[in-house]
């Protein structure tokens, strides 16, 4: 998997796929053994009245916590070891871009509603990510929720958000 | 010839101008999903589906089902055109499709594309009117163990007929089966893993788990690659669908294998990704052009579309059937069935005659409907993908937060939909696979229900999944499933030491 024009000249690999495995299956079984001490917290044997309320999830927690350890040791074999590149640097960059106005733009559902939220989250990842003029990026993003405002509350009269401070409070819905 | 007059009745129930406008609708709609990135049938009909609680069951699922043909429709549009396959199940359509474009048969490749996704579906729709009736009868006789050995038997499948490592079906499975046990405890009423957070006693809903992994995680996948499209144009007029239409009864027998393939895959939940590949291998294996595939090759367009879309459709068999769906997408509309009120399972067949009758009739309809739709839109559709990503990027994701909102109207499900986009990101790029996660996520619950209610009957001895012959076996065929990637290993190395000499280093 060394391909000497991927990595080197572009950019940085900040992660290989061996080690992202170890690590996201080291997780996996610390949830595997959370399910498996809180199972038994409840009940994982028999009770008065059948199979208690931890039975199934105690083999659960056990099954996650032994595929984690197998996934552990294929990923550390040699034979199925991938030291393929899991994300460089500019891939990164690229996914945080979008992760992390998504993350402001959930905070800002909660305070404005989705409408409001929605509009402005639009607007400015047109303008800032996308490069694109003031006016075209705003017109767009007021359009689109107008046309999901019509669609969801005239249409199909499905209520949606409209945020602790209701600023849409004066259009009646 | 029972099935044949329930049929005509469930024509009846769909006929009406409401129920064809919804069908029109839901192509639409459905399409539109398959071309857009981060949007697919799954998640697609898992948005959707809060807009039909007002609406009539039947009504619904003819929607909501006509939402998924459209996306198997839409798929192929991407592959071909742009090379991009929209959904996983059209990356094999990809392989002779875009060479077909390249070459200025797009019009070609693509009515080929939907007319061998129609053909695909129609079988399936015809297996499914004649099998769906007599599973159920069978079914009604099922006890608590019965069903349990069935769903053993569904998830041992992702195991033995998964591609990549079995410790990650694993491991995928039981996080969907740890999830669904969060929240409140059927059975005993006792709080399970919410860890004193009441927000979680209403435990994880699947619809947010399915916008999130497929969504926001696809959405995050496309931007890390930097996607520019830049796709062939399409156009399709009469002559070019009539002259691919007298050519395509020379693919008959590819297309009847594709379609055997697509149904056996859908049934047991292959899916329609695994059988688009295997159809489209053995094509190339059987097929006199199989050397010329991969360059442009009308069959290579046919073999992976008809099974893609013969998958698909009868994946509803055994969620019909059974109450047990065969793919992430008949999992959200199962789910859907639940919140109409309606019990899925066998007794549907029995008590809801209209309903059951009406969605295969709409089966029939739909996929006539979709055809003529994609048939006829395919240039407006293909526009849609030159829409620029930081267009289309923070719309899809408005449309997911909409969509995970209004399951619950809870905020905080926002917040689980861009945790699971992470998840689904991660595990997308370490090859975990996503459809046992969402089905043990699905299924949890009653999984564990059937398992409990056996183990009552028995008083705790595992011996009541041998307790008959049906059982039995399905049991015995489930173990062999879990434990098959050990068999082929071992089958492997036994048939080792011949491979070298018959096969010439490629």
């Amino acid at each position: 998997m060394s391909d000497p024009s991927e990595s080197g000249t572009e950019s940085p690999t900040l992660a290989r796929n061996c080690t992202v495995d170890v690590v996201v299956a080291a997780i996996v079984f610390l949830l595997g053994a959370v399910v498996v001490v809180e199972a038994r917290r409840l009940g994982a044997g028999w009770t008065s009245d059948g199979p208690g309320a931890g039975y199934f999830p105690f083999y659960i927690g056990l099954v996650i916590c032994i595929s984690a350890l197998g996934i552990m040791v294929q990923a550390r074999l040699p034979k199925s070891r991938d030291d393929g590149p899991f994300v460089d640097r500019e891939q990164m960059g690229r996914v945080l871009q979008v992760l992390v106005p998504a993350a402001i733009y959930a905070l800002a559902v909660w305070g404005l509603g989705l409408y409001i939220a929605s509009a402005l989250y639009i607007a400015l990842f047109m303008i800032v990510l996308g490069k694109y003029p003031v006016v075209k990026s705003v017109v767009l993003a007021v359009g689109v929720n107008v046309v999901f405002f019509l669609m969801f509350e005239v249409w199909f009269k499905v209520p949606l958000y409209k945020g602790a401070l209701d600023p849409l409070h004066f259009l009646g819905y | 010839m029972e099935e044949f007059s329930a049929l005509l009745q469930g024509f009846a129930v769909v006929l009406s101008p409401m129920n064809i406008g919804l069908m029109f609708v839901g192509i639409i709609l459905g399409v539109l999903i398959g071309v857009l990135p981060g949007l697919g049938g799954a998640n697609g009909v898992a948005i959707l589906l809060p807009l039909t609680f007002s609406m009539s069951p039947t009504s619904a699922i003819v929607m909501l089902s006509c939402i998924y043909w459209g996306a198997l429709f839409g798929g192929a549009i991407t592959s071909i055109l742009f090379n991009i396959p929209g959904e996983p199940w059209s990356v094999a359509t990809t392989f002779d499709g875009y060479p077909m474009a390249q070459q200025g048969k797009a019009g070609q490749a693509l009515t080929a594309a939907f007319t061998s996704s129609f053909v695909g579906a129609l079988v399936a729709v015809l297996m499914i009117t004649f099998l769906a009736p007599l599973v159920a009868k069978f079914a009604l006789k099922f006890g608590a163990p019965e069903f349990f050995s069935v769903y053993l038997l569904t998830f041992c499948s992702f195991v033995g007929m998964g591609k990549g490592s079995p410790f990650k079906i694993l491991a995928s499975m039981g996080i969907g089966f740890a999830l669904a046990a969060v929240g409140m405890d059927t059975v005993t009423g006792q709080l399970r893993l919410t860890f004193g957070q009441t927000e979680l006693m209403r435990g994880f809903d699947f619809l947010i788990a399915v916008i999130g992994l497929f969504g926001i995680g696809e959405i995050l996948l496309s931007m890390e690659e930097g996607l520019q499209f830049s796709g062939k144009s399409a156009r399709i007029n009469a002559k070019v669908v009539w002259e691919t239409w007298k050519e395509l009864p020379k693919y008959w027998v590819t297309s009847l294998r594709s379609s055997l393939v697509g149904i056996w895959m859908g049934i047991t939940p292959g899916g329609a990704t695994p059988a688009s590949f295997m159809s489209y291998g053995l094509a190339k294996k059987f097929s006199r052009n199989g050397p010329k595939f991969g360059t442009g090759e009308t069959e290579g367009v046919v073999a992976p579309e008809t099974a893609a879309h013969a998958a698909g459709t009868s994946a509803l068999l055994p969620m019909l059937a059974l109450g047990i769906p065969g793919s992430p997408t008949a999992a959200v509309l199962l789910g859907g069935l639940l919140i109409w009120g309606l019990q899925p399972g066998p007794l549907l067949f029995v008590e809801q005659k209209d309903f059951v009758w009406g969605l295969i009739a709409s089966m029939y309809l739909g996929n006539l409907v979709g055809l003529i739709v994609v048939l006829t839109t395919v240039p407006l559709f293909a526009s849609i993908l030159r829409i620029p990503f930081s267009i289309i990027a923070p719309v899809i994701v408005v449309i997911c937060a909409i969509g995970a909102y209004t399951v619950h109207n809870a905020m905080l499900d926002i917040w689980f939909m861009l945790g699971f986009g992470v998840i689904g990101y991660v595990f997308k790029k370490l090859d975990y696979p996503l459809a046992p996660l969402v089905l043990a996520l699905v299924l949890g619950d009653k999984a564990e229900d059937s398992f409990r209610q056996a183990m009552l009957v028995s008083q705790g001895d595992l011996g009541i999944m041998w307790a008959n012959p049906l059982v039995g076996s399905i049991t015995t065929l489930a173990l062999v499933m879990l434990v098959w990637p050990l068999i082929a290993k071992a089958l492997g190395a036994l048939r080792q030491p011949k491979v070298p000499a018959q096969r010439p280093a490629n």
